[in-house]
C-alpha cells in the first residue's frame, strides 16, 4: 500500500487540492495514518511525472504547487483499479519485527524470553483496549473508520493469540527433561531466570 | 424499569469495592490427587467496573467466578458482596442474595427448554416471591433491554445461539442485580454477535453501576473491560503486576 494509491482513490470523484487530499486521506483512515502536506505534494509530483494525475487550473506561479488542483488521468484510473483488484500478498508486507525479536531472544543465551512475551502481551492488550474504546465511541455509520479500527483489532488479537501460543510452547519445552544426561536442559533460557535448576 | 429503584451507587466496602474477593483458595480432592484450582486469589471490583478474567484452560477462571457468585464455597478466604461476607451466610441467605443481587451467565447458558424466553427470565423473580404478573413485566423489560423483546414467547430451542445468549443475559440482569458474572458468554458466537453481547455487559456497568466480571478466552472481548487480569494455575496475575515465576507454573498439574 502506498500513499500513491490512496491519493488516486480520493481523486476518483473529482479534482482536488493537496490540502483537501490530505484531510480526506486522514478522515478515511481515521487519522491512523497521518500524512504531512509535504508527503502529499511530493507524491502528487511523482504521480504527475508518471502521467497518473495532472494539474488543472493552476493560478499564477506554475511552481507554486500549493495552488494546483489535481485530476486523475485514464492511466491513473487503470493503475487504481489494478491495485484494488490485486490482493495484498503476505510476502509484500514488512517482516514482523516481533517474530524476529523473539527468535533472536531464544537464540541468544541469558535472555528471559517469557518476560519479553509477557511484556509484549501487556502492551498489545493495552492497545487492544484503546482500539476497542475507539470502536465503542465511533459513529455506527462511519464505516471507513470502523473498517480500519477493526483491521487493527484483528491484528492485535492475532498477535496476542500467537504470544499465548509461544508462551505455552516455551513452558512445554522448558518442562521436558533434558534429552541427554549432560549439559543444561534450558540452554536458551527459555524458562526465564527464575527457572534455573527449578524444574522438577 | 425495575420494581425496586436501585440506588445508583450502592454502598460497598470501605475501599468502594462492591465485590471483594480475599485470599481465595479452592482445593478439590485431597492428598496426592488434590487439584488446587485457586491458590490465594484476591480481587476487587468496583460498582460500575467491568473486569475481564483470562487465562489458560484449567487455570481456575470458572472456579473463581462460581465462588464470587456464591455457587461454590472457597476452601479458605472471604467473598464480600456489598460488604457482606457470603461465605459466612446460611445456604438460604446466599440463595436469596443470588436471586436478588447477583446475575450469572453460565458457560452453557442453562436455559430451561420447557419455558419460553420470558418465563425463563421471570423465574428467579417468581422464586423470590414476586407476583407472577409483576415478574413477567420485569422480565419483558429485561428482554427489551437485550434487544429481543419480540422473541419473548419463543422457546429456547427455537432461537439462535446469539438470541439464547441474550435471554441468559436478560435473566442475569432482571430486577435489581448489582453484580453480573459471565462465564464465556461469547463462547460460540461470531465476532460481530460477540461484540453485541459485550456492549450489553458494558452498558450494564456504565449506566447501572453494576460490578461486572467476565471470563473469556478472547482478547478482543476482554478488551471491552476496564481491567484485565490473568489466572495462571490458580494464581492471579494482574497485567500491571509482577509476573509469576515459572516455578509456580511447573510445580503443579
Ligand atoms: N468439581 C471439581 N472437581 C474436581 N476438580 C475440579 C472441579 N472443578 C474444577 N476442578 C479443577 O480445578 C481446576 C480449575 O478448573 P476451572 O474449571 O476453574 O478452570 P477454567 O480456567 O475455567 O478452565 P476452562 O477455560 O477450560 O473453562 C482444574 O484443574 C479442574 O480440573
Ligand atoms: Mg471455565
Amino acid at each position: 500500500m502506498s500513499v500513491k494509491h490512496g491519493l488516486l482513490a480520493l481523486l476518483q470523484d473529482g479534482s482536488k487540492y493537496g490540502y483537501q487530499l490530505r484531510a480526506e486521506f486522514e478522515s478515511a483512515t481515521g487519522a491512523t495514518w497521518p500524512l504531512n502536506i509535504g508527503q502529499v505534494y511530493s507524491t502528487l509530483a511523482r504521480l504527475d511525472r508518471d502521467g497518473l494525475v495532472e494539474a488543472v487550473g493552476a493560478t499564477g506561479d506554475e511552481d507554486d504547487d500549493t495552488r494546483s488542483r489535481y485530476r486523475i488521468t485514464d492511466a491513473g484510473r487503470a493503475e487504481l483499479h489494478g491495485w484494488f483488484d490485486t490482493p495484498v500478498a503476505r510476502r509484500d508486507r514488512p517482516r514482523d519485527e516481533l517474530a524476529i525479536k523473539l527468535a533472536l531472544a531464544v537464540a541468544v543465551p541469558g535472555i528471559d524470553v517469557r518476560a519479553i512475551i509477557q511484556r509484549q502481551r501487556t502492551t498489545t492488550m493495552r492497545s487492544l483496549q484503546e482500539l476497542t474504546t475507539l470502536k465503542r465511541n465511533a459513529a455506527a455509520d462511519d464505516v471507513s473508520w470502523l473498517l480500519v479500527v477493526e483491521s487493527m483489532i484483528f491484528a492485535a488479537e492475532a498477535e496476542i493469540r500467537w504470544l499465548d501460543h509461544c508462551e505455552a510452547m516455551l513452558v512445554r519445552v522448558a518442562r521436558k527433561p533434558a534429552g541427554g544426561s549432560t549439559g543444561t536442559s534450558d540452554p536458551a533460557g527459555l524458562a526465564g531466570p527464575d527457572a534455573i535448576g527449578a524444574p522438577r | 424499569m425495575t420494581a425496586t429503584a436501585p440506588s445508583p451507587h450502592p454502598a460497598g466496602t470501605a475501599t468502594g469495592a462492591y465485590v471483594d474477593l480475599r485470599a481465595l483458595t479452592r482445593t478439590f480432592g485431597e492428598g496426592e490427587t488434590a487439584a488446587h484450582a485457586l491458590r490465594g486469589v484476591s480481587l476487587t471490583i468496583q460498582a460500575g467496573e467491568l473486569v475481564a478474567v483470562m487465562g489458560p484452560s484449567g487455570s481456575g477462571k470458572s472456579t473463581l467466578l462460581t465462588c464470587a457468585g456464591g455457587l461454590d464455597l472457597p476452601t479458605s478466604g472471604a467473598v464480600l458482596v456489598g460488604g457482606v461476607d457470603i461465605t459466612a451466610l446460611s445456604r438460604s441467605a446466599v440463595a436469596e442474595l443470588r436471586r436478588r443481587r447477583i446475575g450469572y451467565v453460565f458457560q452453557d447458558l442453562n436455559l430451561i427448554p420447557a419455558l419460553t424466553a420470558v418465563e425463563n427470565v421471570a423465574l428467579p423473580l417468581e422464586l423470590d416471591g414476586i407476583r407472577a404478573r409483576t415478574a413477567r413485566r420485569m422480565a419483558a423489560d429485561a428482554l427489551d433491554e437485550t434487544g429481543i423483546g419480540k422473541l419473548a414467547e419463543r422457546f429456547p430451542d427455537d432461537m439462535s445461539g446469539g438470541q439464547q445468549q441474550r435471554v441468559a443475559i436478560a435473566r442475569a440482569i432482571v430486577g435489581d442485580r448489582r453484580v453480573l458474572l459471565a462465564d464465556e458468554p461469547t463462547g460460540a458466537l461470531d465476532s460481530e454477535t460477540g461484540d453485541t453481547v459485550l456492549r450489553l455487559l458494558r452498558d450494564r456497568c456504565d449506566s447501572h453501576g453494576v460490578a461486572g466480571m467476565l471470563v473469556t478466552h478472547e482478547a478482543r472481548h476482554a478488551a471491552w473491560a476496564d481491567r484485565i487480569v490473568f489466572l495462571r494455575d490458580g494464581v492471579l496475575v494482574d497485567e500491571s503486576g509482577p509476573t509469576p515465576s515459572i516455578e509456580t507454573l511447573l510445580d503443579e498439574s
